[in-house]
């Protein structure tokens, strides 16, 4: 029988300070809270179900990746963690609470995999959220998956960015653009508008050139759409994985606030995979609407709908090869598997699908509030997604295509740490390559 | 809404400015708003010399390197954001405020004295302009701000305290308040949310976190005695000065008076509480069940519920009757006193309810064009663009401001006649 390494000890003070502060009736106390009130039946059912049949392991990527280490099976991180918590009634002390949240954040993307190999279908990732939920109510998140919490509490956007910065970097990446095309104007705060554009935090933060290309692409569709000035502008949610449900809500509701407020038909987001779960289920479940009460689309379904329907047109495709990621939850989560196919197939003439893919594709390891657990946990993570270099350098392609900004930075962590000679790119940097710019709208 | 009894009521139509002119003179022609009274088009214009606004054809004398949020105040005069060398600030019918500032934002009207204010970002920090006068001390940051009802007033949610990147034990320290005009209150929290003013503009409530878990109400930087899982918004009772607000408890949502139960029923989801004028009901937006949403008058929730969302509710003057907007399987409509309209449209503005409160009247889209309804029918030509409809201040007449085939028109009808 093989045997496995323990865990590296990783220091972190959203972990290791925090747990000082502990008691043994706040632990017991919060652990009942949760189990007795918050997830009652749905937990029940999931329990008395399980018949320990480890189906679920060959599913996680963090268990491939370390060769069958039976500690990163799916149904060992639940056993270690909240099958101990009911067990005891609560009763674990500081340290256990500790291991679970070190478990369930850094060890667990929540990405579902496991759900689709186990014979019942039991949500194994809602355990673990429902792991993060104690952690959390217990103050025991790690650092940087907390600062970023705290952000979205105090700016109701993931990266610290001040309302100016937000608008500024509008109307720097306009200017840009209408250099590049004629009209190419960014139009904040537009009543009436059909679409409202959403992204993530990271955009102005990091990317904003992302923004710069979807306004080129809005543009050239001749789209009637509009961006928020003001707070509701930033579709993404840390909270809904550090267990902050009541901030998760706050930032949805926010982000819906401002839909109803400009009156748009529908809100197409970025491209990022978790921003699409918190706004288009968790959120909105937390909040009582059965549905999002205004349709949200995916940039993926966008771009498909733009291309499909003739509004942007091919005229040249992209010609390295090139492979993608199935961003977890807008193709396990939502079935957007073909139109992502449909789009590379649309743009790109060497494009070499990945094996497993759809919704069987691993995940990137980022996802879930990951990668948001920051430097500490870096090795852990990137350790944990052998298989997913392994499938890529399968491909022999030179470009991936990330539709998620999860997988984006995830993977150019995996590319780097594997050395796999790629490079990673959003799906709209493909696309702005590809389309026609009518005659009319050159510079 | 200025002083609505001046306005040319008289029963007919105008022309009051053809796009297609505009667009001979300027290279660029965009955001265009319209006034109040329906007398005036404004629109950003771009011209040889550079941006600036344009008032029913005639542009302003200054251009700049940027323009935006561009609006009309409630008394009527064009107002935008401008930045030139390098130097933003505020610009009112052509005329701009002496100080300028590193960024301007924001820009929101208040009162029937048109108060003006914006948030700026200066030298010495953020803080809030209201009508050319800055805050005398800057913040470290801003986030939402409010005005009291008479435009004097400005409160915003300010960072007090620095906090170093990833600084998690600080951050639950609080550093966050509420400045009243430019002074903060005495106490911190970790966090400042939904800000309100009392209606004679003397006290400010918002949502404050009192820990990570742990939320309340705080009037003049007070919290309530009694805190809770979650809350919304508050609101002052205009009667009273009461506050009210959601909050979360075990059996769901409730709304609190002052922290103390007022309607003695809870609901899966409660926002949004509004007073009738005379402060004698209270209703709220609640979810009585999973995925449905309705109206709550004095805690009663309407029979009839929408599948995907509730929003503006609008008392009738006499506070008797109660409209909103719905939506159901993404449809929109108009619902009053429990019922929804017959017709549905792609999309709905806020209802209006004429003097004695008899009817209903509201902005609608459909397939692209824009209407009036009346208590559920469509009442007037299909146009390109339309603007809120006012009813006169004698309830017989409303002004309907329309943009058809680049023309923008203003049009008195009888009400009767729809």
């Amino acid at each position: 029988m093989a045997t496995f390494p323990e865990r590296e000890p990783v220091e972190d003070i959203g972990l290791d300070e925090t747990i000082k502060k502990l008691t043994p009736e706040r632990i017991e106390k919060t652990i009942l809270k949760v189990l007795n009130e918050e997830s009652a039946a749905r937990l029940k059912v999931y329990v008395n179900t399980c018949v320990h049949c480890g189906l679920c392991s060959n599913a996680c990527h963090f268990y491939n990746s370390h060769d069958g280490d039976v500690k990163y099976a799916p149904v060992s991180k639940v056993k270690d963690t909240l099958w101990e918590m009911i067990r005891k009634k609560g009763r674990v002390d500081g340290e256990f609470i500790r291991k679970a949240s070190r478990i369930a954040f850094t060890e667990c993307n929540v990405c579902r995999r496991c759900s689709m190999y186990c014979p019942f279908g039991i949500d194994l990732a809602y355990l673990i959220l429902t792991v993060r939920r104690i952690c959390h109510l217990l103050g025991v998140v790690p650092q940087y998956l907390q600062d970023t919490v705290n952000s979205h509490a105090a700016t109701l956007n993931q990266m610290w960015v001040k309302p100016d910065e937000w608008i500024d970097t509008l109307q720097w990446q306009e200017e840009e653009q209408l250099d590049e095309v004629v009209g190419a104007r960014i139009p904040l705060d537009r009543e009436g508008a059909e679409i409202m554009y959403s992204v993530i935090g990271p955009e102005p933060k990091f990317l904003p050139q992302l923004i710069g290309h979807m306004d080129q692409i809005m543009t050239v569709a001749g789209m009637s759409w509009t961006v928020p000035s003001l707070d509701g502008w930033d579709n993404s949610n840390m909270a809904m994985y550090s267990g902050d449900f009541e901030i998760m809500a706050r930032v949805e509701r926010k982000h819906y606030d401002k839909a109803l407020e400009l009156k748009v038909k529908k809100i197409v987001m970025g491209e990022c995979g978790h921003a699409f779960r918190g706004a288009a289920y968790d959120g909105p479940k937390w909040l009582g609407w059965l549905r999002p009460p205004v349709p949200l689309i995916h940039a993926v379904e966008f771009y498909y709908d733009l291309i499909h329907s003739g509004r942007l047109k091919i005229v040249k495709k992209y010609e390295e090869p090139i492979t993608l990621q199935d961003p977890c939850n807008i193709v396990r989560g939502k079935g957007l598997g073909n139109k992502l196919r449909y789009i590379m197939n649309a743009t790109c003439s060497d494009f070499r699908d990945v094996e497993p893919r759809f919704e069987h594709n691993y995940c990137c390891c980022a996802g879930g509030g990951v990668i948001n657990c920051g430097p500490p946990w870096k090795t852990t993570r990137v350790n944990g997604n052998r298989v997913k270099a392994e499938q890529f350098r399968a491909t022999e392609a030179k470009v991936i295509v990330t539709p998620c900004h999860n997988c984006h930075s995830g993977i150019e962590d995996i590319v780097s740490n594997y050395k796999l000679d790629m490079h990673v790119k959003f799906f709209c940097e493909i696309l702005v390559e590809c389309i026609e710019i009518p005659e009319s709208l050159k510079v | 809404m200025g002083e609505q009894q001046n306005w040319d009521w008289e029963v007919g139509e105008r022309l009051v400015t053809d796009l297609a002119e505009w667009k001979k003179a300027f290279s660029d022609v965009y955001d265009e708003v319209v006034s109040p009274d329906g007398e005036k088009m404004g629109a950003i214009v771009k011209g040889e010399e550079g941006l600036t606004c344009c008032v029913n054809g005639s542009a302003w004398e200054q251009t700049y390197e940027k323009v935006y949020s561009v609006k009309f105040s409630p008394d009527n005069r064009l107002t935008a954001i401008t930045m030139a060398d390098d130097e933003w600030t505020t610009v009112v019918d052509g005329a701009p405020w002496e100080q300028t500032y590193e960024y301007v934002w924001n820009l929101r009207f208040a009162g029937r004295g048109g108060a003006i204010a914006v948030q700026t970002k200066g030298d010495d920090g953020y803080g809030i302009c209201l009508d050319g006068k800055a805050w005398e001390a800057g913040f470290l940051q801003i986030r939402d701000y409010v005005l009291s009802p008479d435009g004097r007033r400005a409160a915003c949610s300010v960072q007090t305290k620095e906090l170093a990147e990833g600084d998690i034990f600080g951050f639950l320290e609080g550093g966050w308040s509420v400045a009243v005009d430019g002074k903060p209150w005495d106490r911190n929290f970790l966090n400042v949310w939904g800000l309100a003013f009392s209606a004679d503009g003397a006290k400010v409530a918002a949502e404050v976190r009192l820990e990570s878990t742990v939320y309340s109400i705080a009037v003049d930087g007070k919290p309530w005695d009694a805190s809770y899982g979650c809350v919304w918004e508050p609101c002052f009772d205009p009667k009273n000065g009461q506050v009210l607000a959601p909050v979360k408890i075990e059996s769901g949502w409730i709304l609190a008076c002052d922290g103390k139960d007022l309607w003695g029923r809870s609901f899966g989801q409660l926002w949004r509480p509004v007073f009738s004028p005379d402060g004698s009901r209270t209703a709220a937006i609640v979810s009585p069940s999973f995925g449905r949403w309705t109206m709550a008058v004095e805690g009663q929730a309407w029979n009839a519920t929408f599948g995907d969302a509730v929003t503006d509710p609008v008392f009738s003057p006499d506070g008797r009757r109660l409209a909103a907007i719905v939506k159901d399987k993404n449809r929109w409509t108009i619902g009053v006193d429990g019922a929804a309209w017959g017709e549905t449209f792609d999309m709905v503005w806020r209802p209006v309810f004429t003097p004695n409160a008899k009817r209903v009247l509201a902005k609608v889209e459909r397939n692209g064009k824009f209407a009036l309804a009346l208590d559920g029918r469509v009442v007037s030509g299909e146009y390109d663009g339309l603007y809120d409809p006012v009813i006169g201040p004698e309830g017989d007449r409303v002004l309907v401001k329309a943009l058809d085939g680049g023309k923008f028109y203003r049009r008195v009808l009888r009400l009767g006649d729809l």
